[in-house]
């Protein structure tokens, strides 16, 4: 018979803390930042598959890690978003409460499953009139941050998140037109990557403050190109 | 928060994995798995020869297709049984950027069907990360009227027309519905509701192939006036409140409503030119 071991809580949740973040570690970053007209998402992706999203009318997505696990929370948080948004109004739909969802379905997996996701995920929302902006980054323990200006996911976040720091450390951010937004990003991969950022290699969508309805937007690779060489 | 947003949240998980429906992008499809009870009908028993609920009923709608696109308008009353219920309700709603539903039958449930329909398609575009086809968003507009078909033998009848432009053919499409959720295309122009006989007619006689811009607008509005003449649930013009019908015009930039002061105008000409 096969003796029963012992695992104690504390050595479990290091274990799986540690497997989720070796799993983030592996991917890519994306950066979230705020600029004069509201917030901008730079995914350092080359591949076609998306890892920003529109989630409702002011509120987007992104998702750092693993993309079975990650696409599977975007698609469940625009279902909330949608239920809610049809069930009570559309002015009813907030990042808070989208972040909150999250929070709790990664926490409980986190600490029931055998296997934590590895994933960290970004909500990010602009305000309407003189609302301010939100950032909130959720990681793979359910934990919530609520940044200010700026952060970033995945896998080189830490070196990023200094650079970032680094760059607006003087100035505040959030006067920064959109070229000058993009370009700081751009540069700031390129530094931590340790190579020159292409068009092609980048996901860029925007939230603007100033619109209405449906704020999210796509940057196409010819705008971008066009900042990129300016 | 809503009884099952975690449900939802943790919807596809477990046994369910490798169950691939083509349903998961579908706003509708989960609004009946999650809450059936929003699509369920009045109670029928017992009502076998009573007089249908009276609610407000919406009146006439047109669609006809122009050159680089198609009109819809709609005249602006709402009647409940004799009376009217409204003067001012509006019958021709944008779904998204391309496609127009215009709605004729009892207005409540009509409305609620443009919002869910509207709904629906946002749904899609963000799970899919693509638009669905024009075909596509009629056909799902056809099941979802021949969902309603138990409200409809109540009296509670979802009849709408629906026109946009199709991206993939480069062209305008319209499209007709019965009751049982048949779908029905047409070429040139249609128009249905009480007076919706009277607009055809009308229609038939002045339709041309490849009108302009202005002249389609033209169309539009002599059919609903003619419709207005004819049929007593359909409103005409009101000069002394200022109520004019909703006139949509759909091309491949987008949708375009046509303002008062425009409307107001070409009306002016059609009556003088009635009165010759």
């Amino acid at each position: 018979m096969a003796t029963p071991y012992y695992v104690s809580p504390e050595q479990m949740m290091q274990d799986k803390a540690e497997y989720a973040k070796k799993g983030i570690a592996k991917g890519r970053s994306i950066i979230a930042l705020e600029y004069n007209d509201g917030i901008l998402l730079v995914a350092d992706n080359p591949s076609s598959l998306n890892k920003i999203s529109e989630v409702y009318d002011r509120i987007a997505f992104a998702g750092a890690g693993r993309y079975s696990e990650f696409e599977n929370l975007r698609k469940s948080g625009i279902r909330h978003a949608d239920m809610k948004g049809f069930l009570y109004s559309r002015d009813d739909v907030n990042a808070k409460s989208l972040v909150n969802a999250y929070s709790q379905a990664l926490g409980t997996v986190f600490s029931q499953e055998t296997k934590p996701v590895e994933v960290e995920v970004l909500v990010v929302s602009v305000g309407l009139c003189n609302d301010p902006n939100e950032i909130y980054r959720v990681s793979f323990d359910g934990s919530i941050f609520d940044e200010k200006g700026f952060t970033v996911i995945g896998g080189k976040s830490d070196a990023l998140l200094t650079k970032l720091k680094d760059r607006y450390a003087a100035s505040p951010i959030s006067g920064a037109s959109l070229k000058e937004a993009v370009l700081s990003c751009v540069a700031v991969i390129g530094e931590v990557n340790g190579q020159k950022i292409n068009d092609d290699g980048l996901e860029v969508a925007t939230l603007s403050r100033s619109g209405s309805g449906r704020v999210f937007r796509r940057l196409p690779q010819s705008e971008l190109a066009g900042y990129l060489i300016s | 928060m809503p009884r099952s947003l975690s449900k939802i949240m943790c919807r596809k998980e477990g046994s369910n994995i490798l169950k691939f429906n083509g349903s998961e992008s579908s706003f509708h499809q989960l609004l009946i798995d999650n809450y059936p009870s929003f699509f369920l009908a009045p109670s029928s028993e017992g009502e076998q020869g009573r007089t249908p609920l009276s609610v407000p009923h919406g009146t006439t709608v047109l669609a006809l297709k122009f050159q680089g696109g198609v009109i819809v308008a709609g005249d602006r009353r709402a009647t409940e049984g004799y009376s009217i219920a409204e003067r001012r309700i509006e019958k021709v709603h944008a779904v998204d950027e391309t496609s127009v539903m215009a709605i004729a039958g009892a207005a409540g449930p009509c409305m609620e069907m443009v919002r869910l329909l509207r709904v629906e398609l946002e749904h899609y575009e963000k799970i899919e990360g693509i638009k669905l086809s024009m075909e596509g968003k009629a056909s799902k507009l056809a099941s979802m009227i021949k969902m309603n078909m138990p409200m409809a033998m109540q009296g509670l009848v979802v009849m709408p027309l629906f026109a946009g432009f199709d991206a993939k053919r480069n062209c305008c499409r319209i499209y007709k519905y019965d009751v049982a959720g048949g779908q029905y295309e047409e070429a040139e122009y249609y128009a249905i509701g009480s007076g919706g006989r009277d607009a055809r007619g009308s229609m038939k006689k002045i339709f041309k192939k490849d009108l302009s811009h202005d002249e389609a607008i033209g169309v539009a509005l002599e059919a609903l006036y003619d419709a207005a003449e004819a049929d007593v649930a359909t409103g005409g013009p009101d000069w002394v409140r200022g109520i004019f019908p909703i006139v949509k015009v759909i091309t491949e930039e987008g949708i375009e409503t046509v303002s008062d002061p425009v409307l107001k105008e070409k009306l002016s000409d059609l009556i003088v030119q009635q009165g010759e």
